[in-house]
This record gives structure tokens, sequence and C-alpha cells, in this order.
């Protein structure tokens, strides 16, 4: 047996003292974490995307975001091994991903409209689980690899490590928002979607098709779908865990807020890191594969002190 | 004209809020208690324990469900962590206290998970709808890594899925491999019968009509005078507590290992799509959901015989995925309060045949 | 018919309360006595609902103080204040939708309902006894309101006017000392309001509940109560008898002069 005193040092030794050493003792190693985490976290930012833009224009929590990802790398790595060329898989499947959201509309969320938001997000579940035995049906539930000739292999830029391909998922990803942003302010179909996401009755009565808009939204959100799931196919293959995986832009959301594009970025990055670093320096005392909950668990602990998200807005309750 | 209420006078107003005010309804439920303990007599073992068991289990986790997000409306999707909860607490107290009594294990169970159930529900506070979705992820996620991770769960067992040891009530064994199936069978239809009258009762009282106060408009609820936290973690509790008795006599009746994959994200999905499907808001739509659910890929599994077309078992697996995704989307159309409502319109269409108005 | 004990039962004093920039009430006092009906009016965006949202501790006011029942605070939590016998109805109504009529006035009497969860699971004994005893109470509300045909009815099928009564009864089951409404009879034809009418002031006469109420049409306020305190942009403007508040100036220009033309 031991004393309470050897127990509580040991306790400060593995949780706190070791790790934290850990880091001063070798900061490039950390910053390496750091690095790996934020690029982890530019794919949940991906996915985040996805969401935000559907529960922005639409009050609709997406949950099939995830398996849209899945869907949309499963039909692009599925017409590249059929033998056709990128440049002809790539729209190809964004015509998937249109088609997509026109019948999503059609017949989910057309039926719908009106119902209690929690209707709504448990029929995304529906397509879901529709999305996913779907595209296994038609592909295959095997692991399929991705190479579209993405640089690979590592980079070291002064004495730290890079991963290339996941220099190319940041890249992706910022030149996705650029275009995003661009769409949003300076298209007028980009301003109609913020005028519904400002205010779903104004926007009606001056004539803004509601569901021509949620058409739209979808289709886009696809399309964010389609470039989130070749960045994640490339980097761990096409899979079924990769709906799994995107589950973790939930806790992501709850970070950013639920209508705060920034809030999706920022969010992303703040998961990607912790969790790395988690798992790296306290990981091991903890049992290992903490990645699995980190997430969560941060996002649990953050609604408790902020619920409304970093750039979320509080909502003043009126009766 | 035969099933009817006209002429079934009531006099005093605790016959109004019986149980099953109408007396075809009680002559219906006396025939279904009948007909459940005489199952074993007519099925075969391979119904009994691959449809029965689990079909009466997992209505006593969808009724836990039903009753936090159906009668509640707190939206969780940790059903399966909670029940994995019951489980491994179950055999640390069987384990812990071999002469403890399989009834006390199980409630003693359901309390554990009752108690993390709490600390769970308590962001559903400050936060709802999809906000609580995602904590109680996190409740699935954490809950299922710490009774893999940490081998006091399993009392250090090598393989880290221990057998569910083997007990006995009134002489005879209920629970592990030895336990006959008509014997587990008895004890969980007992277990379900009398959780789910409880359920039925507070429903029906005071914590019932607070719960779905909270779910139809929660300020409401708070200004006349119904405390939002207090009713809220009855319900986490409550629920939580009928997963961990699920999960407990899933590993101890049904499947006798006590194992992680049981109650992964997917058993949690597979709740909420029994809820859904059978009627979110209905003790008896749990029961039809969990059947429903658990008999759905059985038959699709023995449909393509039928017509003997040979269909390959993974392609069945995922057509299983598209039906339930296609279903869901379906009820909510449709039906959103699913085959509980149908049953009862099918009764209304009764209480005026033959005659059509 | 002012109350016959002539003391206060509700008093705010200095009540100010604003949103980020927004001033909703500013420097509010009136007081309410026991068994009166009170009147407050004002136009849109006067801050009469905010004024019964802070009464009930809905909103908490970041100046001035409520004195109920002779005690005096802050502000109160909503349970609290239901517990200490405020109840009221909304201007857009807030019943439980897919609750029945009867079982939405049961839950106007949760705070007389004490029995734990493990006697209402088993519903044997006090349990028992206490659903039974709650009930009959509420099937008097019932039948005062008139509405036994639809006890079993779910509220959100039922039409407009019958959800503001079974919404009153629900404000009834749990036998206030003041009860506040918001707008009453917003939205309903001459019939409606005249039942509703009746309704308050059998209310206020055989129960002797203080009543508080928000109203727009004026005929209605100069008849049922008895004392009007006008509210505009936050501020009070006048406060008297419903001859007095119609005779004041300030209010024949601010809001009586506008809305009547």
């Amino acid at each position: 047996m031991h004393t309470w005193g050897w127990r509580v040092g040991e306790f400060f030794h593995t949780f706190f003292a070791a790790p934290v050493g850990g880091i001063i003792e070798a900061p490039l190693f950390f910053l390496e974490v750091v690095i790996g985490g934020l690029m982890a976290g530019v794919m949940y930012s991906l996915v985040a995307l996805g969401f935000v833009l559907i529960f922005k224009a639409s009050g609709v929590f997406n949950f099939a975001q995830g398996t849209m990802v899945l869907f949309a790398a499963l039909c692009f790595v599925g017409f590249l091994e059929m033998g056709a060329a990128l440049w002809i898989a790539f729209p190809l499947t964004l015509a998937i991903m249109v088609a997509l959201a026109f019948v999503v509309e059609r017949v989910v969320l057309r039926p719908l409209v009106n119902q209690e938001h929690i209707i709504l997000f448990m029929s995304t579940i529906g397509i879901a689980f529709f999305l996913e035995g779907f595209g296994e049906l038609l592909w295959g539930g095997d692991v399929h690899e991705l190479d579209i000739g993405l640089p690979d292999g590592a980079l070291f830029v002064g004495e730290i490590l890079i991963q290339q391909n996941d220099l190319v998922a940041a890249a992706a990803a910022s030149i996705m928002v650029a275009v995003l942003a661009f769409f949003f302010h300076y298209t007028r179909v980009g301003r109609a979607l913020r005028a519904v996401a400002d205010d779903h009755q104004a926007a009606l009565s001056i004539g803004i098709p509601l569901q021509q808009i949620w058409f739209i939204v979808w289709a886009v959100a696809g399309a964010v779908a389609l470039v989130a799931g070749i960045m994640w196919g490339q980097k761990l293959g096409v899979q079924f865990s990769l709906s799994v995986i995107a589950l973790k832009a939930l806790p992501v959301l709850i970070l950013g807020g639920f209508t705060s594009i920034p809030g999706a970025i920022v969010g992303g990055l703040i998961v990607g890191v912790g969790e790395k670093v988690a798992e790296v320096f306290w990981g091991q005392a903890l049992g290992g594969a903490i990645e699995e909950w980190f997430a969560y668990i941060l996002a649990l602990v953050f609604l408790l002190f902020r619920p409304q998200g970093l750039f979320g807005e509080r909502i003043i309750e009126r009766v | 004209m035969f099933y009817r209420e006209a002429g079934d006078f009531k006099s005093t107003y605790a016959e109004d809020q019986a149980l099953f005010p109408i007396a075809l309804d009680r002559w219906f439920v006396l025939a279904a208690a009948v007909m459940a303990c005489g199952v074993p007599l007519v099925a075969s073992e391979y119904w009994l324990s691959t449809i029965f068991l689990p079909v009466l289990i997992l209505s006593i986790a969808a009724i836990g469900l039903n009753l936090l997000t159906g009668y509640a409306g707190q939206l969780s999707l940790g059903a399966g962590g909670f029940m994995a909860c019951g489980a491994y607490m179950a055999y640390k107290f069987t384990t812990a206290f071999p002469e403890l009594n399989m009834v006390v294990v199980f409630a003693l169970s359901g309390l554990s998970a009752a108690a993390v159930g709490i600390v769970f529900g308590i962001p559903s506070l400050r936060i709802k709808g999809f906000y609580l979705a995602v904590t109680t992820l996190a409740a699935q996620f954490f809950l299922l890594w710490l009774f893999t991770k940490v081998p006091w769960f399993v009392n250090y067992s090598i393989s880290g899925v221990p057998t569910a040891p083997p007990r006995e009530m009134f002489g005879v064994p209920v629970t592990g491999a030895s336990a006959s199936v008509e014997a587990r069978y008895y004890l969980v239809l007992a277990l379900t019968a009398i959780l789910a009258l409880l359920a039925k009762n507070l429903v029906r009282g005071r914590i019932g009509r607070e719960w779905m106060a909270i779910r139809d408009m929660d300020i409401a609820a708070e200004i006349i005078g119904i405390r939002p936290l207090k009713t809220k973690l009855t319900a986490f509790a409550i629920s939580s507590f009928y997963c961990g008795v699920a999960g407990a006599l899933w590993s101890f009746c049904y499947i006798n290992i006590v194992e992680p994959t049981a109650f992964d994200i997917n058993r949690s999905f597979a709740i909420l799509f029994m809820i859904i499907i059978g009627g979110l808001g209905s003790i008896l739509g749990s029961f039809l959901g969990a059947a429903f659910i658990t008999l759905l890929p059985v038959f699709l599994n023995n449909a393509p015989a039928l017509f003997n077309l040979q269909i390959s078992s993974t392609l069945v697996s995922h057509i299983e995925f598209m039906v339930f995704g296609a279903l869901i989307i379906f009820f909510l159309i449709v039906e959103p309060h699913g085959l509980a409502r149908l049953w009862q319109i099918a009764k209304e269409k009764l209480r005026l045949w033959p005659f059509p108005h | 018919m002012v109350g016959e004990k002539n003391e206060a039962l509700l008093k705010v004093e200095n009540i100010s309360l604003a949103f980020g920039g927004v001033r909703a009430l500013e420097e509010v006092s009136f007081d309410v006595m026991r068994g009166e009906v009170r009147a407050i009016i004002g136009p849109n965006g006067a801050g009469k609902s905010s004024m019964l949202n802070v009464i009930n501790g809905f909103y908490h006011p970041q100046k001035g103080s409520i004195t109920y029942k002779n005690r005096r605070r802050a502000q109160m939590k909503p349970h609290a204040a239901a517990a200490a016998g405020i109840a009221r109805t909304f201007q857009n109504i807030a019943l439980f939708r897919g609750m029945s009529a009867l079982d939405n006035i049961m839950t106007g009497r949760v705070h007389k309902m004490k029995r734990g969860f493990l006697w209402q699971a088993l519903h044997i004994g006090p349990a028992r006894r206490e659903e039974m005893e709650n009930r009959a109470f509420v099937e008097g509300i019932i039948d005062f309101l008139e509405i036994q045909a639809i006890r079993r009815v779910p509220v959100g099928r039922l039409p407009y006017g019958l959800q503001k009564r079974v919404e009153l009864g629900r404000a009834l089951a749990a036998e206030p000392d003041l009860l506040l409404l918001d707008e009453p009879m917003a939205g309903m034809n001459l019939e409606e309001k005249e039942d509703m009418c009746r309704f308050i002031l059998d209310v206020n006469e055989q129960f002797g509940t203080t009543i508080a109420l928000i109203e727009h049409d004026m005929g209605v306020v100069m008849d049922i109560s008895d004392r009007v305190v006008v509210l505009d942009h936050g501020k009070k403007l006048a406060d008297g008898t419903p001859a007095e508040v119609r005779g004041d100036q300030a209010v024949v220009d601010a809001y009586l002069g506008v809305a009547r033309g």
C-alpha cells in the first residue's frame, strides 16, 4: 500500500508533470503535434462548414452531412475505379450531389416544412442511414484507396515535419471558404441565402422562394461534402468509418456556434489541436484512444459556460 | 360495434383515470399477458432466443428512451452508453456479491446508470435539441471508452469480455450459458411487464404531465411552477435506469457476455428508431417499435429465399440501412406518432365499425 | 368592488429593465390591491408584457424592487413566484399542445402535488388519492369554464377561443392569489369577449382572486377594471380609476387619442 502523499504525487506526475514536462523538453515535437492537430482540424472544419451552411439557411440541423461526405467520396472513388478521368469523375459526382439535394428537398424537406426542428433533425438521421446503405450498395463496403495525384510525403519546414497532403487540404479548405464568402456576398443567390438566414418570414414576404433556397443550400453543402470527402479519402482511404469521424463536426459546431462560418473554422481547429495534444501527451496516462471522446467532452464542458458557442448570438427568450 | 366505449360508464374519477379505461382494452391486455406467458409452450427455442428475448429487452430500453425523448422532449443519442453502464455495473455487483438476488443486481445496475444519466443530463438545463444530442453523444463515446479501457470494470479479465456469471433464482439458473432459454424468458418477461406498468403509471401522473409540459413549451412550464432542471434530471435518471436494466439483461440473459460492441452508437440509433417508428410518447409504441426493428432484419434476411433469390448477407445489411432510413423519413412525414397511432386509428375505426359514421 | 382589505398585495417600485441597449421599462412603480381588478394598458411596445414577466420572475430587472405579500425582493425565480401564488396566461397562447385540455389544466396543480416518483410509479395509496383529489378540483374548474365537452381533446386541435379558456383554466387550477392575464381577449369575437369578461369577473368575485390584466380593448378595460395604470415607452404615464385615466390629457395624447383617432 502506498501512502496518500505518494498517490497524490504520482497523480500529479502522470497527469501534469510528465505531460507538461514532455512539452517543455521537446517544443519542436509539441509544435509538430499542434500542426498535425491544425491539419486534422481543417478536416473537421470542412465537414462543419456544410452543417453551418444548411443550418443558417434553413434552421435544419443536418445530421447527414457526415454521411454526405462519405457518400460523395464513395461516388468519386467509384467513378475513378471505373476508369473515369479526374476531370470527369469530379463533375459527375458533383452532379450526383446536386441531384441528391433536389431529391432531399422534394421528398424529405418539403413535406416536413413547418414541423418542429427536432422532427427535421431526426429526418436527417434517416437520410444519413439511407445514404450510407445506398452508397455501400452501389460501391461496396470495402476500403477504397483514393489517390488523385496530390503531392504525398513529408516536408521539413526548418526542423518541423509536415505532411504535404495536409497542406493541400488546408489550401483546399481556404480556397473553398474564399469561394463561399464570395458566393454569399457578391451573388444574388448568396444574398438571398443570407436574407433567409436572417429572417425566414421577411425573406418569404419579399418573394424569395424558400424551397429553391433549400435546394441550393443543400447542393452547396453537397459540393462542400465532396471536397471534404476527397481530402478525407486521400488521407484515410474511403471507408465506412468516415461517417463516424465526421460526427466530430458536431462538437466543432458547439464550440463555434451553429450559424457562424468563422466559428466552424475556429471550432474545427480547436478540436483538432485539442484532441491531438490530449492524445499524445495525456492519452497514455488515461489508457489511450481518448481521441474518441475528447471532442465531445470538450464540447459538453464548453456548453456549460457558453451555450451559444464562441461566435453564436445569445437569444433573448420572449413570452 | 364490438369495440366500444359507449355504455362503459364511469362513476368515479378513479375509474376514468384507470390504466385501461375501456373494458375491451382490459381484455386485450389480459389476453396479451396470457399469450406472453404461453409463448415458451409453442415457440421454438430459436424464436425464443433470437426474437422474443431481444424484443422484450429492447422494449425496456425503448421505453426508457421514450420517457426521455418522447415524453420529456430531450433528444438523446446515448441510450447505448447507458445500457453499457447497466451491463458493466451488473457484472461488478454480481461478482462482488455473488449471493445477491439477480433482481436486486439489475435494480442496482439500473440505479448506477441513473446516476450517470443525471451527470450527463446536467447540460440539458441550458441547452436543448441538437445541442443535447451532441452532449448525449459524449456520454455514448465516453462511457464505452471507459468500460473498454478501464480493466477494473471487467475484474481485470484477460480477454476483456467476460462471460456473464451463472446465477440462480429460486433454484433455477437464470443467467449465463447454463440457464435455459425458458427461465431467461420468464425473468425478462416479468421485469419487462413490471417496468412497463411503472412507466405507464409515471406518464399518466404528475411527473408525466411535467415532462410533457417541458417538452411542449418549456418556458410556460417554468412559469406555471415546474422546475426545469429537476424535471429534466428526473427524466434523465429514470430513462437511464430503464436503459441500464435493459443493458444488464442484454448481457446476462441474452448474449451471455459483457462486451462493449453490443452497446455502440448503432445501438443508440436503433433504439431511437424504435421510438420514432413505434411512436414518440407512447409506451405501447416502444414495444411495437422494438418488435419492428428486431423483426425487419430477420425478414429481410429471409425474404430473398422465399422468392428464390440469391442475395449476399452484406448486400442485405446495406439494404437494411436503406430501409431503416427510408422508414424513419416515412414515419416522420406520414405519422409522427408511429405505429402506436396507427393502432389507435384502427381502434377508432373499429369503434364505428360496421357503420361508417 | 375594491378589495375589502385595503392593503397592497403587490407593489413594484422603480423597476428598470433593459435588454442590451434597449430600455423596456424605466422607473415604473405601481401597486395592486388585494381583491381588485387592475388593468395595465398602453400602446404596443410600451413594456406591458415585460412588466408581467418581471412580476412573475421570468425577467430580472436591473433596478427596483417587488413587494409581494409584504415580502420585498429584487427578483424571483418563476417557480418560486408560482409557488407563492402568482399564475398567469400569455399573450400568444402558451398551452402544452400535445396534451389534452384536462392534462393542461392538471399541470396547473403541480405544486399542490407532492408525492415523489416512487409513489407515482406505483400509483397506489397517497399518490392515487392525491391524483383523485386534484382531478376533482380540476373538474370544478372545467365546469366553471363550461369546457366539459373538450376535456380529452389535445389542445392543439381546439379553436382559438377555447384555447384561451383552457389557458385560463390552467392558471386558475393553481388557486392563485394574484392572476396575471396578458391580453385575455385578443383576437376574440364579441361573444367570446363577453364570455371571457364574465369568467374574469366571476373569478374575482367568487374566489376573491386579485387580477392584473393587459388589454387593448378599451371598452373592456373601462368596464371591468377597478384601477388602470398606463405605460408608454417603458414609463408610467398615468395611474388611477378608469374615469381618471380617461380624463388624463397625457394619456389621451399618447394613447387613446391616437388609438381612437
